[in-house]
C-alpha cells in the first residue's frame, strides 16, 4: 500500500521528466533472449534470421503499444484480438477477391476500429461499466458480428495488394539485404505512438488519470475525452495488427484468439503498472519482441511440446517478476 | 535447479507418453484393416460415395417403420471450424431432397460436451423428434445421453463415434489410419529414403488425429524417412508459417505432412517467402489448398475426411423410419484422396477459400450460392 502510494507520487514526474531514471530491465531480458537463439542457431544474425523475426514480431509489437494506451490509463482493452479477426475476415469479404478494392477496404476497416474504440471508451467512461467487463463483452459482439459476416468460414482469399503490408520484403537494400514492410510499419506507428505517450500532454494527461483518476479530474482533466482517446487508440493498432497478420499468413477465421493477452502481457514484461499510471511504449515494444523471442527460441531449440510449454511459463514469470522487482524499487527510492 | 526442471519435465513426457499408450492410438491391426479398405469395393451406387458403404452386414429396421411426415432431430457437436460449415451446409440441403421430411431441429453444441448432453435431453423429451441424429463432441462423455436417447427412440450417430452400439448405426468414413496412410504413403513412394519429413499437426490428444500421425509415422519408419520435427499449429496460419520459416533456417526441409490441410498454403509461403522450392506437401480438400497446386503445380496429395458424410445421416434416417434396412451397427463409406490426376475434378475458383471440395454438393438444391460460392 505505501509503496503503491509513493510509486503513484513518483510516476507523473517520472513521465514528465520524458526518460525513465534507469534503463528497463525488459531491455536485458530480450537481449539475453536474442544472444540465446543466436546460440542455438548461427543462422539468426543472418537478415533471413532476424528480419524475419521482427516481421513476425510487429503485429503484435504494434498491438502492445496500443494497449499500452488504455493500460496506462487504468484500464484494460480485450476487444482487440476480436477487432484483429474482424479486420482479418471483413476484408476478405469486402475485397471479394478483387484486388484494387484494397484502397478503399483498408480506410473502411480504420472506420471500424474507430467506431469500436469510441464505443468501448464512451461505456467505460460514461455508463461506468469496468473496462475488463465493457471489453469482454465487445470481444464477444465483435466475434460474434465477424462469425455472421463470415457465416463462420472466410468467403474470400486477400489479393495481394492487401497483403503487401504483412508479407513483402522490400529487396536489395544494402547491408540488410531486405526490407520487411511489415517492420516500417512498426517503426513508423512505434514512433508515432511513442511521441504521442512520451512528448505530448496527452501522454501526460493518460498517466494522471490512470495514476489516480479523482484527482486528475479535480485538476481539471477531461477524464472521459481522454479514456475515449485512449481505447480509439488501441483499437486503430488492432486494426494495424490485423492487416499485418492477414498479409503475413492470410485469411482465416480465428486468426486474432488470445492476442489480447498475449498484447496485455508484453506490456506487463515492459514494466507496464496493470492498475495504471506507469507504462511506456519502447518497453511494450520490448515486451512484445520479447515474448515472440520466447516462442522462437523455443522453436529453435526443438524441444517436444509439454516441455515448452513449461519453459515458457517459467520464462514469462521470471519476465514479469524483473519488470515488478524494478518497479518497486523505482517507486521506493 | 536444472536437474530439477529436467525432471520435471521428463516427469510431464512421461505422463503424456503414458496416456497415449493408453488410448491407443496407434493399433497396428485397425491400421492393417484401413489400409485394406482403402482399396476396397465399396457397394452401392458408383460415383454417389455418400450412400456407400463396405462390407454387407444390414441393421434391421422394421421396428422403427412409421408414417410420415418425418421430424429429424440433430444434435450438432459445434459449426466452429469450416470443415462442419460445408458439412453442415450439405445436410441442410440434403434435407430439401426429401419431401417426407416435415422438419429438421438442429441444435447447435458450441464443442461444449455438457451443452450437448442437455441438449439431447431437452430433444427427447420434446417429444416431436422422429429420430435423432447426433455428431458426438467427444466420444466418452456423450455415450450415456446417446444410451438414454436409444431407450425412447432411434438414433444415428456420425463423423465421431461412442462407445455404444446401441445407435442403429454409426455412419464415418474409414477413419484416422486411413488418412495418415494415404498421405504418408504419397510421402514415402515421392521422397527419396532419408528425406527430411515435418511433421505439422494442430493439436495433440484427439483421436481422429493422433491415428492420422501414427499411421503416417509407421509409413516413414518402414520407408527410412527421416522425421525432423513434429510440431502442434493449432490450425493457427502465422503459427504455422513462423514454424516453417524456423525450421527452413535450421535446414532444409523435402516433405511436409499435415494431418489436416487447413494452414498448407501457410506452410508453402513458408517456402516462397524464403525464397526456395516447394516442397513435396499433403494437405487435404480446402480450396485454397487445390487453387494453390493447380497453379504452382508441386507434388502433392489431398487425403479428405470427407464432408459428404453429412448427407448421409438424413438419407439414413429416412431409411430407418420407412422400415427399410441400412448398413449398420457401422456404415462405413469410402474415403478418397484427391491427387494430382482427380485435381481438376475438384478445383474450383469460384468456391471459397475453405470449402473442402470433397463434399458431393454439387448437384444438391442452392449450390453453389448456399456454400458461398459465385
Amino acid at each position: 500500500m505505501i509503496q503503491e502510494t509513493v510509486g503513484s507520487a513518483k510516476a507523473p514526474g517520472a513521465a514528465r521528466g520524458g526518460r525513465l531514471p534507469k534503463i528497463n530491465p525488459v531491455f536485458f531480458v530480450l537481449a539475453a533472449l536474442l544472444v540465446a537463439i543466436t546460440l542455438s542457431n548461427p543462422n539468426f544474425v543472418e537478415p533471413t534470421g532476424y528480419m524475419n523475426f521482427l516481421k513476425r514480431a510487429a503485429p503484435l509489437a504494434i498491438l502492445a503499444a496500443g494497449q499500452i494506451y488504455v493500460i496506462v490509463s487504468g484500464g484494460f482493452d480485450l476487444s482487440v484480438g476480436s477487432v484483429i479477426t474482424l479486420t482479418v475476415v471483413g476484408s476478405s469479404v469486402l475485397l471479394n477477391n478483387n484486388a484494387d478494392a484494397t484502397w478503399w477496404v483498408i480506410p473502411v476497416m480504420y472506420a471500424v476500429g474507430l467506431a469500436v474504440g469510441v464505443v468501448n471508451g464512451l461505456v467505460v467512461s460514461y455508463l461506468r461499466v469496468p473496462s475488463l467487463i465493457a471489453t469482454l463483452g465487445m470481444m464477444i459482439t465483435l466475434n460474434g458480428a465477424a462469425f455472421m459476416w463470415s457465416s463462420g468460414s472466410p468467403r474470400g482469399y486477400l489479393p495481394e495488394t492487401f497483403r503487401f503490408f504483412g508479407r513483402t520484403n522490400i529487396q536489395g537494400i544494402p547491408l540488410i539485404q531486405f526490407l520487411p514492410v511489415a517492420l516500417l510499419v512498426l517503426i513508423v506507428v512505434g514512433l508515432c505512438l511513442f511521441w504521442l505517450m512520451h512528448r505530448t500532454n496527452l501522454g501526460r494527461l493518460l498517466h494522471a488519470i490512470g495514476d489516480n483518476p479523482r484527482a486528475a479530474q479535480m485538476s481539471g482533466v477531461p477524464l472521459e475525452r481522454v479514456r475515449i482517446i485512449a481505447f480509439v487508440i488501441s483499437s486503430l493498432s488492432a486494426v494495424t495488427a490485423g492487416i499485418l497478420l492477414g498479409g503475413f499468413a492470410g485469411v482465416s477465421t480465428d486468426v486474432g484468439v488470445g492476442y489480447e493477452l498475449q498484447a496485455i502481457t508484453a506490456c506487463v514484461i515492459g514494466g507496464a503498472q496493470l492498475l495504471g499510471g506507469r507504462g511506456s511504449v519502447p518497453a511494450s515494444i520490448a515486451g512484445a519482441l520479447t515474448l515472440t523471442a520466447i516462442f522462437t527460441l523455443l522453436n529453435f531449440i526443438g524441444l517436444p511440446k509439454p516441455v515448452r510449454d513449461v519453459v515458457q511459463g517459467v520464462i514469462l514469470i521470471v519476465a514479469v517478476v524483473l519488470a515488478t522487482y524494478r518497479r518497486n524499487r523505482a517507486g521506493g527510492t | 535447479m536444472k536437474k530439477l526442471l529436467t525432471a520435471a519435465l521428463s516427469a510431464a513426457l512421461f505422463a503424456s507418453t503414458a496416456q497415449a499408450q493408453q488410448l491407443n492410438f496407434d493399433d497396428p491391426a485397425e491400421f492393417a484393416r484401413q489400409r485394406e479398405m482403402l482399396t476396397a469395393k465399396a457397394n452401392g451406387p458408383e460415383g454417389e460415395p455418400w450412400v456407400q458403404y463396405y462390407g454387407d452386414q444390414m441393421a434391421d429396421t422394421a421396428q422403427y417403420k412409421k408414417e410420415g411426415p418425418y421430424t429429424i432431430c440433430f444434435s450438432n457437436a459445434g459449426v466452429n471450424n469450416a470443415w462442419r460449415v460445408t458439412g453442415w451446409t450439405n445436410m441442410q440441403a440434403e434435407v430439401k431432397l426429401h419431401p417426407e421430411i416435415k422438419e429438421l431441429i438442429h441444435v447447435d453444441a458450441e464443442g461444449s460436451d455438457d451443452k450437448q448432453i442437455s441438449d439431447i435431453d431437452d430433444l427427447i423429451n420434446g417429444g416431436k423428434c422422429s429420430v435423432l441424429i447426433v455428431s458426438p463432441n467427444t466420444t466418452a462423455a456423450l455415450t450415456p445421453a446417446v444410451e438414454k436417447a436409444c431407450a425412447k427412440l432411434p438414433v444415428i450417430v456420425f463423423d465421431r463415434g461412442v462407445n455404444t452400439k446401441c445407435p442403429v448405426t454409426f455412419i464415418h468414413p474409414v477413419g484416422g489410419y486411413g488418412f495418415g496412410i494415404q498421405a504418408g504413403e504419397f510421402v514415402a513412394a515421392t521422397a527419396p529414403a532419408g528425406a527430411h519429413v515435418l511433421m505439422l499437426r494442430i493439436v495433440p490428444g484427439v483421436d481422429v488425429l493422433e491415428t492420422r500421425a501414427s499411421a503416417a509415422k509407421r509409413i516413414f519408419k518402414e520407408k527410412g524417412l527421416n522425421v525432423i520435427g513434429e510440431e502442434f499449429t493449432e490450425g493457427d496460419n502465422a503459427k504455422t508459417k513462423s514454424i516453417v520459416e524456423d525450421y527452413l533456417q535450421r535446414g532444409s526441409i523435402d516433405a511436409i505432412w499435415m494431418d489436416a490441410g487447413a494452414t498448407a498454403v501457410a506452410a508453402l509461403e513458408a517456402f516462397e517467402d524464403s525464397g526456395l522450392p516447394l516442397p513435396i506437401i499433403t494437405g487435404e480438400d480446402q480450396q485454397d489448398f487445390l487453387m494453390k497446386w493447380k497453379a504452382e503445380g508441386f507434388k502433392a496429395i489431398a487425403p479428405t475426411y470427407p464432408t459428404y458424410q453429412w448427407r448421409t445421416p438424413i438419407i439414413a434416417a429416412v431409411k430407418v423410419l420407412k422400415g427399410e434396412a441400412v448398413p449398420g451397427p457401422e456404415w462405413v463409406m469410402p474415403q478418397p484422396s484427391i491427387t494430382a490426376e482427380t485435381l481438376d475434378q475438384y478445383v474450383n475458383d469460384k468456391m471459397p477459400p475453405l470449402h473442402h471440395a470433397m463434399c458431393g454438393c454439387e448437384k444438391l438444391p442452392d449450390y453453389p450460392a448456399a456454400w458461398g460460392g459465385q
